[in-house]
């Protein structure tokens, strides 16, 4: 979530700063490492991305099978129950 | 395109049932100064911004706002989805309660349906840019007013993590108006 969120603010930035070379190094080194970290999370949970750009790994559709983000409570990282 | 990633841009963390506070943060779901205004405003305003940071700034803001959509969504679906019908009614949310039952939908915090009329897309790109400034301190500012109104402590540090990208986000348009104020006068053919 931080790697990402690094991502998204080098993004914006050099979207108006086009040619700041230390925001293109950052935003090259931050992209890296977000791939490989969600390439992590992808082989324990299932895919991340639908339409092929997350790997679903595993004999069942696993993007169907973990939780969707509203129904998780970040608050100690818990389900909702049902009602 | 867009590709769905099964995430939120920003935890959402809700201490309790709190159809009062959801009352007011769906707002910002579909509200004038709300994230579903801010998205569709920057999407379509993007066709006619006549440079490549232009074009990149409103694509990103605007499907950045579409993650903050989901957060506030997420916000208030949790904040009433244990709600019982006393709750509901004690926090004034029946007229809601009986057209939408506890789903999320397009409404300001007065139960007024989102409208088109809401955004604007005026193709002069000195106008639209204008327009996106105001809106994101207008959409600054609602939060602040939400921050002020939050009983919860933990509902308050997401809307804090949104009224932040609010300020990033005017940032980045300004920079963006006078990059497009240089493309203008450096522009030698006139049409």
């Amino acid at each position: 979530m931080e790697l990402e969120f690094a991502a998204i603010e080098l993004n914006l930035f050099l979207d108006t700063h086009p040619e700041d070379r230390c925001a293109l190094a950052d935003f090259e080194k931050v992209s890296q490492e977000l791939m490989k970290a969600k390439t992590e999370f992808e082989a324990r949970y299932g895919p991340l991305m639908n339409f092929g750009f997350g790997r679903n790994q595993g004999d069942t559709w696993r993007w169907i099978e973990s939780p969707w983000p509203w129904e998780i409570n970040f608050k100690g990282f818990e389900l909702y129950g049902e009602e | 395109m867009w590709i769905y990633e099964k995430k939120l841009e920003y935890p959402v963390r809700v201490s309790s049932t709190n159809p009062r506070l959801a009352k007011v943060i769906i707002t910002q779901y579909g509200g004038p100064d709300g994230e579903l205004a801010a998205s569709l405003r920057y999407l379509t305003q993007r066709y006619s911004m006549p440079t490549p940071q232009a074009k990149a700034v409103l694509t990103d803001i605007g499907t950045e706002e579409l993650a903050h959509m989901e957060i506030v969504a997420t916000l208030v679906y949790n904040l009433i989805r244990n709600a019982t019908v006393e709750q509901i009614k004690a926090a004034g949310l029946d007229p809601y309660y009986v057209d939408h039952d506890k789903s999320v939908y397009f409404v300001n915090a007065e139960g007024v349906p989102w409208t088109a009329a809401y955004i604007q897309s005026k193709g002069d790109p000195i106008a639209d840019l204008h327009e996106n400034m105001a809106a994101e301190q207008k959409a600054r500012a609602t939060y602040e007013y939400l921050i002020n109104v939050s009983d919860d402590p933990d509902v308050t540090d997401t809307l804090r993590f949104l009224r932040q990208r609010e300020v990033v986000h005017f940032q980045r348009f300004g920079e963006t108006l006078n990059l497009v104020h240089d493309w203008l006068s450096s522009k030698k053919v006139f049409y």
